[in-house]
């Protein structure tokens, strides 16, 4: 059943469509910096963006970075509210029920189908984005992260116990953080693993996307419905994050360590947000796929 | 094969206490109106609807509980058939296949997946499919994928057929062929259970129909039974008023030139009209259709409101 949803996913015109798209942003925006050379200014702008002119091997982080707060979790949300609220649309749920499919095997497949995508688009995205960055922007000039010049290294070093404590509302900062941070330069070596990290972590982010979504997709018999339900949620929650008001609930809210995974580029890496980061993405992941199957295994099939 | 069979959707009930009885062999025919509660019915056979109360008993196991043994055994069409549309017919029929349990009906591994390609050939061959080749299913007509959807039923060689609404889309080709293909399969021992409101379909099909009208199953019986001559004959005559007269009460009921006489024999009945000196322009055993059946037990359909 497992290849059989994978066979699904990879015949699906979407699935390709959606990835060219993801991928075609990061290009886009090292089209238009390799040609006028301007970046945001170190502190500002999208994470890593001010570093990839020195070194074009950074550009896949920077990439993650662009497509992190929107595409990814559109496209994931799309993917995965479509997984089993499409099938009723189609009708073709209860033909494979009958088939029979177990309806916890099927919820299983579903979400193997969603993680593959996930994963799919990700390392696209991180492929496409280190074949753009060297050759649009050229290799590594210094073969090192943490020398970018032009970096107030004393004031934004000076800054890491406060950036500690309120990294991911800082975020945006941190992009120009870590160059400075890192004393030490990253080998190629060094940046692989960290990059992987980060892949990491943004899947597992994703996972958090795509239970909602599931969750939903058990609950609606529209696709739609169920992916902008799960955005709704990430919405919702993204503007808690940003409210002082509001942050007795903030360490539980599935967005708050979801720029963590740049904490994989301080020297050393700075553990604390990303684990917190995994842990509460485990328990979302968790909740809602026991959620997912409870209602789905006794739901009745009318569609 | 189900015993007091209920189902309620919160406030409605839409399958009243049914006590389905399907033989092995059986064409069995389920008729009744719109919103009778025939789809719920078809759909807790199949587990995909939970019955609120009551026993479901499907090839002697017990459903849902024994679903995994049972349904790969069934072939099943549930109202429209499904498909996905980006792919061509004998893709959604090979994923379709491969998407069930990997030992159909206790078999050995991998048996189900080397004689996939043949089973699915087989399958568009009897529905007439064979020559459809690579076209996208969004490009097959309403009849193509009525075609296709019995295809996906037949390709487990299933030793039961659920069909539910068959002809829906088909032309008047497509019914016969259906008809064909089903009268087949049942002489090769498959049990076929079709509901339907196309009355001419089951009458020309099944063995046996049920009828089931606001959730209650109000008629089930052998068809050949149900339309067993009534013992009346029906006599057409322009002397109408001179033969009542002659037949004086032993007409049940008359309407212009026709009369419905209870007597022995059409034949008996021809001679002493005719000895008599009347008429008789037509004259015979009174034969009820099922569509007179079906109406005399059920009410008005759900859909219509008054």
């Amino acid at each position: 059943m497992i290849t059989v949803e994978l066979v699904k996913l990879l015949r699906r015109p979407r699935t390709w469509i959606s990835v060219v798209l993801t991928c075609a942003l990061p290009f886009m925006v090292a089209v238009f910096i390799t040609v006028t050379h301007l970046v945001p200014p170190p502190g500002q702008g999208s994470a890593f963006l001010s570093a990839v002119l020195q070194d074009g091997a950074l550009y896949p982080a920077a990439a993650l970075a662009l497509v992190l707060p929107v595409f990814l979790p559109v496209a994931v949300a799309v993917v995965a509210g479509d997984s089993i609220a499409g099938e009723a649309t189609g009708g073709t749920l209860r033909y494979l029920l009958v088939r029979p499919v177990g309806r916890t095997r099927l919820l299983v497949a579903k979400l193997v189908s969603v993680i593959v995508y996930v994963l799919l688009v990700v390392l696209a995205v991180t492929f496409t984005a280190y074949a753009t960055g060297v050759f649009l922007l050229g290799p590594s000039e210094a073969a090192a992260v943490g020398q970018a010049p032009g970096v107030p290294g004393g004031a934004a070093g000076g800054s890491v116990p406060g950036l500690a404590g309120q990294a991911p509302t800082a975020g945006q900062a941190a992009g120009g953080a870590v160059t400075s941070l890192s004393g030490a330069p990253l080998s190629l070596l060094q940046l692989t693993e960290r990059t992987a990290g980060a892949i990491a972590f943004i899947t597992v982010s994703m996972l958090g996307v795509a239970a909602i979504a599931l969750f939903l997709s058990t609950i609606t018999d529209s696709a739609l419905g169920s992916a902008l339900g799960a955005l709704a949620a990430l919405v919702a929650s993204e503007v808690l994050v940003t409210l002082n008001a509001a942050t007795v609930v903030q360490p539980y809210l599935p967005t708050r360590y979801w720029l963590a995974w740049i904490d994989f580029f301080r020297q050393p890496v700075f553990w604390r947000d990303i684990q917190r980061g995994f842990g509460i993405q485990a328990v979302y992941v968790v909740v809602l796929l026991a959620a997912a199957w409870a209602n789905f295994s006794t739901k009745d099939i009318t569609a | 094969m189900t015993r007091a069979l209920i189902k309620r959707y919160g406030a409605v009930t839409a399958v009243r206490s049914v006590d389905l009885d399907v033989r092995e062999g059986d064409r069995y025919g389920l008729l009744g109106p719109n919103g009778s509660g025939k789809t719920t019915l078809v759909r807790m056979l199949l587990g995909l609807v939970y019955a609120t109360s009551g026993e479901i008993e499907v090839l002697g196991r017990r459903m849902p509980r024994h679903a995994r043994e049972v349904l790969p055994q069934i072939g099943a069409l549930i109202e429209e058939p499904a498909a996905y549309p980006h792919l061509s017919g004998r893709a959604n029929l090979t994923l379709l296949d491969a998407a069930g349990p990997r030992v159909p009906g206790g078999g050995f591994m991998g048996k189900a997946r080397r004689t996939r390609r043949q089973r699915v050939d087989e399958a568009l061959e009897q529905v007439g499919l064979a020559g459809v080749g690579r076209r996208p299913v969004k490009a097959y007509s309403l009849g193509m994928r009525q075609r296709l959807g019995l295809a996906a039923a037949l390709i487990r060689r299933p030793r039961l057929l659920i069909l539910d609404e068959p002809g829906n889309g088909l032309d008047p080709r497509g019914i016969r062929d259906l008809r064909e293909l089903l009268l087949g399969l049942n002489d090769a021992g498959v049990t076929v259970f079709l509901s339907s409101h196309l009355l001419a379909e089951v009458e020309q099909l099944c063995t046996r129909v049920g009828v089931l009208d606001s959730g209650r199953l109000v008629l089930q019986d052998d068809l050949a039974a149900l339309c067993a001559p009534t013992g009346r004959i029906v006599v057409d005559t322009p002397d109408a008023d001179q033969v009542a007269a002659l037949l004086d009460g032993q007409v049940e009921h008359r309407d212009g030139q026709q009369l419905l006489v209870r007597y022995s024999g059409a034949a008996a009945l021809n001679t002493r009209l005719v000895g008599a000196g009347l008429r008789v322009s037509s004259i015979g055993p009174q034969q009820r259709t099922l569509e007179d059946i079906v109406l005399s037990v059920t009410g008005a359909g759900s859909d219509q409101i008054s």
